[in-house]
């Protein structure tokens, strides 16, 4: 069910600023593509351009083409809500809906739009999500906890459960683990391992290993100078990213000399 | 290359968001409706009082003469109730912001509230039946120690329902809402300031007096005006504590009083009919003029406050 | 804490060239013995024959002259001044609470009397001299305060959601967000007139009843509830938002099923706190819904009693002897208050019990 994401010449603007200029990127479907880069360069914005989750914020516009299997997700007759159901996201800070039990949080894409479904399918959909998530084991006996109640690598797991268990396409994540420690960090490395069997993985990290652990594909944006907008300086396979970039500031940034 | 903005064209907006987004500006906008609302329907059946002649209304006078001593005696009871209450609140809120042990700080801030959440009526029956009685030996002495002074030329009133009882009891009930104002001002004081005059070797009198009161000011100006204009509105204290004759005069002591438009349209109003009621409307159109610009420029002073603190 | 920055004359000797840390001041728990003495003086001029206020009076003043000027002996000036706002400000405090003290006792002291099963169950239908009650009262101001809730949590709580989640920072939202502001200030006897003269238009003069009621305590209602649900709003942190979204749910559902279940227990304070608030307003029901001695459940009909209004009825229009009478105001005033009280407690705990603990 994983499809592939089609970039060609994206500008973000947020009113009458242009954030982040002409990008066009190839994504893969079934494999894990991660996107580096300095702090500010625009790759949380262009995370968020994929399934139109920057529209949230007033004023943000964008202008170019972004299929996603030949469809393009800014047509006129597009529905933005439509778009979210196939791309699922993943945010920095794990964010559990407080009100909701664990049970109910990776049901919450279902419960939210009010879809009638029968317990034993929902049981289903839940214990797939959470073994999907590798939480199912820590989690099983309590289902009817809050989610608030679990540790914070748990509480990114319970999202990543939460985002698959809607069946997307795609898994957007900015940076999954930045709020997360080194063990909690590691068992959603392994995550992103497995759901990549299944998915099309876009992942924006700060963690230059973990984009060299986890990814095919790394993604290199560089702000094009002080007060310019940011852009995507080069993309290409993993090893090679790291190992012989075409571009000086790439292999720059990545040896540490920068950023 | 075809270029999409989601702007140009119309997005796709679903039918439940726009239901729902049209309910809640409609909601919004039915609020500004009333206030409108407010101003017309006063103003409508105000007009028929304000252009009677004198022999079709109660009161036997043109509207001027009518309303002129009552908005007197309005501003003069808001007056008198702020000049007690504003030095206490202020006082209150540095006690409940810099003096009080931050534990029970938040017990006494409720307590405060408490006095904002007794009903109106309670407080009336408070002044009247014990305030008053309570004050009469105050009254006694300043008639014979400063009863040169106008503000306490007497005969003092042996009952103690003066207009200054009225104007502790609006004092009273104007507190609580300084209070909240201020205090929450003087608690947005950038930390940073008041370490610094610490660290000059400040002491906390100096501290507050370099740092918190001048960063405070406008919002004290504000708080100050807001509580101005809950004491011009206030109904019953006056209505309930003054045996009012409507009379001009500054005497605060004695049994002949001055009355407040609301008190007045309180105690008339059940007994009057035709042109009389449109008086008492426009009189009530003029006390929502009078406060509304009183609300108006403290809520603005406030904000403007608000805006160049950063501190939202 | 402070350093020395006048000359030194009063620091101890040989300790160096440098100022001494060490500063004489007044024992470390002069406040506490302050405030004793305070006590201890107001009891001696009351043995002495004054009245307790004059007593308190007098030694809240020899305290306030006495310790500035001992401070000043041992301290210097700037610590005396110190010393002194902290005696005002303390006391201040204390002034402000003895009105509540008071009205506190007195409503309590005075409306026991009354209390009873009769005073509950009886209205004021026939009766004259003592007797009689306030079941007509507590259910005219149920029906109407029911009435005035009615009206004003969706205005408001939809007013709130269009000044959070819609408007953003445009101009209408920022009008609107000043206005209601303006109109919390508007008097409650303007709310009454106004009431009546809208209703005057549909039902000609001399027109009284419980809704023309409603509507007034509404247009003090509303400002209220709007204030404080947009405050509650506003905490519901935005990443929850977002991760709606981002599942897909469009943003009424988002509102409805996340922000607002969220933020319910702010709601429900804020909107007990609002009901506390206009359950004891007086004025605007005296002109709207005037006065009755008889049960009326119709709030569409004719004139009805609420506790304030009976309260100052009572005061205001004692009958002969007036002694059952102003009894009976006491007693409206204790229920009015219990309930208010009530209120104010509830909100408190609904908050209190339900606020987010944080994480874990």
């Amino acid at each position: 069910m994983a499809k592939s994401i089609d970039v060609s010449d994206l500008d973000i603007y947020y009113g009458d600023f242009l954030a982040v200029e002409g990008v066009t990127i190839p994504i893969r479907a079934r494999s894990v593509t991660a996107f580096i880069g300095p702090s500010g360069c625009g790759k949380s914005t262009f995370l968020r351009s994929l399934n139109r989750m920057h529209e949230v914020i007033p004023g943000a516009r964008v202008e170019g083409k972004v299929l996603i299997d030949g469809q393009d997700l800014y047509g006129a007759d597009i529905d933005p809500v439509a778009v979210r159901r196939q791309i699922g996201m993943v945010f920095q800070r794990p964010n559990p809906f407080p009100t909701m039990s664990i049970y109910d949080n990776v049901l919450a894409g279902s419960k939210l739009n009010s879809k009638r479904m029968k317990k034993a399918d929902a049981d289903v959909i839940v214990e797939r999500s959470l073994r999907a998530s590798n939480l199912w084991v820590e989690v099983k006996d309590r289902l009817g906890k809050p989610g608030s109640s679990l540790s914070g690598g748990q509480q990114q797991r319970l999202c990543i459960a939460r985002a698959v268990a809607v069946e997307p396409q795609v898994l957007l994540m900015d940076e999954p683990c930045s709020a997360l420690d080194p063990i909690s960090t590691s068992a959603i490395e392994d995550l992103i391992h497995e759901l990549k069997e299944q998915y099309t993985i876009v992942i924006v990290t700060h963690n230059m290993q973990q984009a060299a652990r986890v990814s095919e594909e790394t993604a290199f944006f560089n702000l094009a100078g002080v007060g310019k907008p940011g852009r995507l300086v080069e993309v290409g396979q993993t090893t090679k990213i790291f190992s012989n970039p075409d571009e000086e500031a790439t292999e720059a940034y990545i040896q540490g000399r920068f950023g | 290359m075809s270029q999409t903005t989601s702007k140009s064209e119309r997005p796709v907006v679903r039918r439940g968001d726009r239901i729902f987004a049209g309910i809640s500006t409609g909601a919004g906008i039915l609020i500004l409706v009333i206030l409108a609302g407010v101003a017309v329907f006063l103003t409508i059946q105000g007009i028929p009082g304000i252009a009677a002649a004198p022999d079709e209304v109660k009161s036997g006078t043109s509207f001027a003469r009518f309303v002129g001593p009552l908005v007197f005696g309005t501003l003069y009871a808001a007056l008198v109730a702020l000049i007690i209450a504003l030095p206490l609140a202020i006082a209150v809120a540095l006690f409940i912001s810099h003096y009080a042990p931050r534990r029970v700080a938040q017990v006494l801030g409720y307590l405060i509230d408490l006095l904002a959440a007794v009903p109106s009526v309670v407080y009336g029956l408070w002044g009247r039946e014990v305030l008053a009685g309570q004050l009469v030996p105050a009254y006694r002495w300043l008639d014979e120690n400063l009863g040169f002074l106008p503000f306490f030329a007497g005969p003092f009133s042996a009952t103690g329902r003066t207009f200054f009882t009225a104007g502790v009891v609006l004092a009273v009930m104007i507190l609580p809402i300084i209070t909240a104002i201020t205090r929450e001002i003087f608690l947005q004081t950038p930390r940073l300031h008041e370490e610094a005059a610490l660290a000059l070797g400040a002491t906390r009198w100096e501290m507050i007096r370099m740092t918190v009161l001048p960063y405070a000011r406008s919002g004290i100006v504000g708080g100050a005006m807001l509580g101005l204009g809950r004491a011009l509105g206030e109904t019953m204290a006056v209505a309930m504590v003054l045996s009012a004759s409507g009379v001009v005069t500054f005497n605060l002591i004695s049994s002949t009083n001055p009355s407040t438009i609301p008190a007045n349209i309180a105690l008339q109003f059940k007994e009057s009919s035709g042109l009389t009621i449109n008086a008492l409307i426009a009189s009530g159109l003029v006390l929502f003029i009078i406060t509304f610009a009183v609300n108006f420029a403290a809520r603005w002073v406030v904000n403007r406050r608000r805006e160049f603190s950063g501190a939202n | 804490m402070s350093v020395d920055t006048s000359p030194r004359t009063t620091g101890p000797s040989g300790l160096g060239d440098g100022p001494s840390l060490k500063q004489p001041s007044l024992p470390r728990r002069t406040g506490t013995f302050t405030a004793v003495a305070a006590v201890l003086l107001a009891l001696g001029f009351r043995a002495l024959g004054f009245g307790w206020v004059p007593a308190v009076f007098l030694a809240w003043l020899v305290v306030v002259i006495v310790v500035p000027l001992w401070s000043t002996s041992v301290e210097g000036s700037r610590k005396a001044i110190d010393r002194l706002v902290t005696i005002l400000v303390t006391s201040a405090f204390a002034l402000a609470m003895v009105p509540l003290a008071q009205i506190m006792y007195t409503v309590v002291s005075n409306g026991a009397s009354v209390m009873g099963i009769d005073f509950f169950t009886f209205s004021m239908r026939n009766v004259i001299g003592e007797g009689g009650g306030i079941y007509h009262a507590i259910w005219g101001t149920l029906l109407i305060t029911l009435a005035t809730t009615v009206m004003s949590v969706p205005i408001g709580v939809f007013t709130a959601i269009y000044l959070v989640e819609y408007g953003a920072n445009n101009r209408l939202s920022g009008w609107i967000r000043f206005l209601v502001d303006v109109m919390t200030g508007i008097p409650s006897i303007v709310a009454g007139l106004f009431a009546y003269a809208l209703f005057v238009v549909f039902f000609g003069p001399g027109v009284r009843m419980g809704f023309a009621g409603a509507v007034a305590l509404a247009v003090l209602m509303i400002p209220v509830v709007v204030r404080s649900v947009e405050e509650m709003l506003k905490l519901v942190p935005n990443e929850l938002r977002e991760a709606s979204y981002a599942l897909g749910v469009p943003k009424w559902r988002t509102i409805v099923k996340v922000v607002l279940p969220t933020a319910l227990a702010g709601i429900v304070t804020g909107v007990t706190l609002a009901i506390a608030r206009v359950i004891g307003e007086t004025a605007p029901l005296l002109i709207t819904v005037g006065v009755s001695d008889s049960v009326n459940f119709n709030i569409f009909d004719g004139r009805m009693a609420t506790l304030p209004v009976f309260a100052f009825n009572s005061i205001q229009s004692p009958g002969f002897p007036p002694g059952p009478s102003i009894d009976r105001a006491w007693g409206a005033a204790l229920v009015l208050m219990i309930i208010v009280m009530l209120l104010n407690l509830v909100a408190r705990l609904v908050s209190y019990v339900f606020s987010p603990k944080g994480e874990r």
